[in-house]
């Protein structure tokens, strides 16, 4: 095989447009050689269309899809080594499971399919339902059927559209970590297009956020939650508290910010040159309920009112208003601590460190629909 | 919750499982009765009318007489071989018609979908008849069709394979083999687009993703999915072609004959029923005979 830079997936400026509408616009994206990339955004952000260009089933209005060094921008999706892990896994119902793993082998007339589809089955476990057919199967069995079908012709590029999609809650979690382990035994590169947040983040080395046919950010999943570029990302990416802040001073490495009046803090690598104003983000995890002997240490503080108190098991969710009016979520482990009562008057604190800035410009609800729609009964 | 509703369910259910329910029975009562008066009781009278010697003047009376069924095949066995050539020609000629436009129709066609699927049924509106007396208009010697035809030397090309006599169209093999795949061509159409129709199109990307080219895509994927409605389809035109009439008593000439129309002739102007009878029987034994080894070799159980 050729060298490891050499397989790499490129998009450059790669558009689709239908008539009026713009599906991915200019996208611009490298996926190293043997990674597990997520392409994670709400429906109709164009994450689709951009698998499903990888995979030369649809064609980009303008840009190029290169492997390696190899255009494959105008070759067709059966000349492309590029497969697909279908959403409804798409086997054929006329075929027996193992030949629906040799179909691809066939195609290419490698002389042992018999034996490298046996192979890939017992990869996924399998092998022994080899002669049924792909309508006896219940839908997570199909779904590893679909998975072996594509893994067995080693493609550059691995696409997972949705995969898991169909699942139920209990085996999709078992899938996750599965999927996961079968890309890590046969460093392919897994391409995982998905809307569920959390099933990017427990996958994937590197993930892209999507949103309207752009990409907002790409990172591993650590950097996007702790250091999110865009209010959409803060927001689809988990949740975030966004209080409006405007630069008062920069002293050493810490900026002192006013809130509504309030002096919280940041550190200074986190703004940009010459922001005067901005978004301040802090994670509803990272805020703490303070009780009267911790107050006055070197943390950022805010005071307000619980106005909602619900307990998860897990943790207890807060809605603590500020004397803004302002609405702030907060998670509170349940570490023992004594829970806050509706109606009662706390302090609020968070490590300077925890903060994130974002440009005062974008909408800061951006993306906070999405999530809540697609994520469900998360 | 659970421990409730299993409490319930059974005395809710109960009522209902106490007593045999007959409503299918009785539902199935209007067919069936049907079937017995138009079909089963026919096929008696037929059966019985083959083994009776006699005339129309002198009656008939049942004899066993097998020796009619002896004597109308070794008389008539060419127009039954015609009839499952032509029948079996037509058939292979309305699927090949038929195929690409059921797919074009149930994939490709967009809100033309239904205004084509009116134009296929819109030749029913006409009389059969009148469709095939309208052949012979079409393939006049006089007319464009055959023109053309003489012009591209076509008509040679029909004269040499046998499908022609002579330098015309009309009252040939050939005519009758066009108003054959004409006239069927519906119901090859309607049960392959219905199949078609279904066909999930991720299939055909799942093929062409795993290294298909459009070709084996459609004989690996498309063709073996459909070939509910290619067997459907089949049968719905061989079986009527088979048995046709009309179009080689319109379109042909004394060396055409087909089967039908033999049974036609004996029934009604020889008046010999006993032949007659014995015909459509055996004509029915090898139609279904075809069929069974047919629908066994396409071996399609799996698929419907």
């Amino acid at each position: 095989m050729t060298d490891q830079t050499s397989g790499d997936l490129r998009l450059t400026g790669v558009t689709k447009t239908y008539d009026s509408f713009t599906a991915v616009d200019q996208l611009d994206l490298v996926i190293p050689r043997g990674s597990f990339f997520a392409l994670l955004g709400p429906s109709g952000c164009g994450k689709t269309t951009t698998l499903r260009m990888v995979a030369g089933l649809d064609q980009p209005t303008i840009g190029q899809i290169w492997i390696g060094d190899r255009d494959i921008t105008d070759t067709k999706a059966y000349q492309r080594n590029v497969n697909t892990v279908f959403q409804s896994y798409a086997l054929f119902p006329h075929l027996s499971i193992i030949d629906n793993v040799a179909f691809g082998l066939r195609r290419r007339k490698v002389s042992d399919h018999k034996a490298k589809a046996m192979e890939a089955l017992e990869l996924v476990q399998l092998a022994h339902i080899a002669k049924k057919k792909p309508g006896q199967l219940s839908g997570g069995m199909q779904q590893r059927v679909a998975l072996a079908r594509a893994i067995v012709n080693r493609p550059d590029v691995l696409l997972l559209d949705e995969p898991l999609g169909a699942l139920d809650l209990k085996l999709r979690r078992q899938m996750q970590i599965e999927l996961k382990q079968i890309q890590s035994e046969v460093g392919l590169t897994f391409v995982h297009v998905t809307h569920d947040q959390e099933e990017a983040m427990t996958m994937a080395d590197t993930i892209g956020v999507m949103n309207s046919g752009r990409l907002e950010q790409v990172g591993d999943p650590a950097t996007l939650y702790e250091h999110p570029k865009s209010t959409f990302v803060a927001n689809f990416l988990g949740q975030s508290n966004l209080l409006k802040a405007t630069v008062k001073s920069r002293t050493g490495t810490t900026a002192e910010l006013d809130v509504h009046g309030v002096n919280l803090r940041l550190p200074v690598d986190r703004l940009a040159d010459g922001t005067s104003a901005l978004w301040l983000g802090v994670r509803p995890e990272k805020l703490r309920l303070m009780g009267a002997t911790d107050v006055g240490g070197a943390g950022n503080l805010l005071s307000g009112v619980v106005t909602d108190a619900s307990f998860t098991g897990l943790a207890t969710n807060y809605l603590v208003r500020l004397p803004w009016g302002q609405e702030l979520m907060v998670v509170q482990q349940n570490d023992g601590a004594r829970p806050a009562a509706t109606g009662a008057q706390i302090t609020l604190g968070w490590a300077p460190e925890h903060g994130f800035a974002l440009d005062a410009d974008q909408d800061a609800h951006a993306g906070a629909q999405d999530q809540a729609d697609d994520s469900g009964a998360i | 919750m659970s421990g409730q509703l299993a409490d319930v369910a059974p005395t809710a259910l109960r009522p209902r499982r106490a007593g045999l329910n007959y409503t299918p029975y009785l539902l199935l009562l209007p067919g069936l009765a049907w079937l017995v008066v138009f079909f089963v009781v026919p096929m008696l009278s037929l059966a019985s009318q083959s083994l009776q010697t006699g005339t129309v003047d002198s009656g008939y009376v049942l004899t066993w007489h097998f020796q009619t069924y002896v004597d109308a095949l070794s008389q008539f066995w060419p127009h039954f071989l015609r009839s499952i050539a032509f029948a079996g020609t037509a058939t292979v000629l309305t699927l090949l018609l038929a195929y690409p436009l059921a797919y074009f129709m149930a994939h490709k066609s967009g809100r033309w979908k239904n205004i084509l699927l009116v134009l296929v049924i819109a030749p029913f509106f006409t009389s059969f008849l009148i469709r095939t007396l309208a052949w012979q208009i079409i393939l006049t010697d006089n007319g464009p069709v055959a023109g053309l035809a003489r012009s591209t030397h076509l008509t040679n090309l029909l004269q040499w394979v046998q499908l022609t006599n002579n330098d015309s169209l009309m009252n040939s093999r050939f005519a009758v083999i066009c108003g054959l795949t004409y006239n069927f061509l519906p119901f090859m159409i309607l049960p392959l687009y219905a199949n078609l129709e279904r066909l999930d199109h991720s299939l055909v990307e799942a093929a062409g993703d795993l290294y298909a080219t459009p070709i084996q895509t459609f004989w690996r994927v498309i063709w073996p999915l459909s070939l509910p409605g290619v067997v459907g389809g089949t049968l719905l035109t061989f079986i009527p072609a088979a048995g046709d009439f009309i179009n080689s008593q319109l379109l042909g000439n004394t060396q055409t004959v087909m089967i039908g129309q033999v049974i036609d002739s004996q029934f009604l102007r020889i008046q010999d029923y006993a032949t007659a009878a014995s015909l459509s029987f055996v004509l029915m034994l090898i139609i279904v005979v075809i069929v069974a080894v047919y629908v066994r070799r396409a071996g399609t159980e799996e698929l419907v």
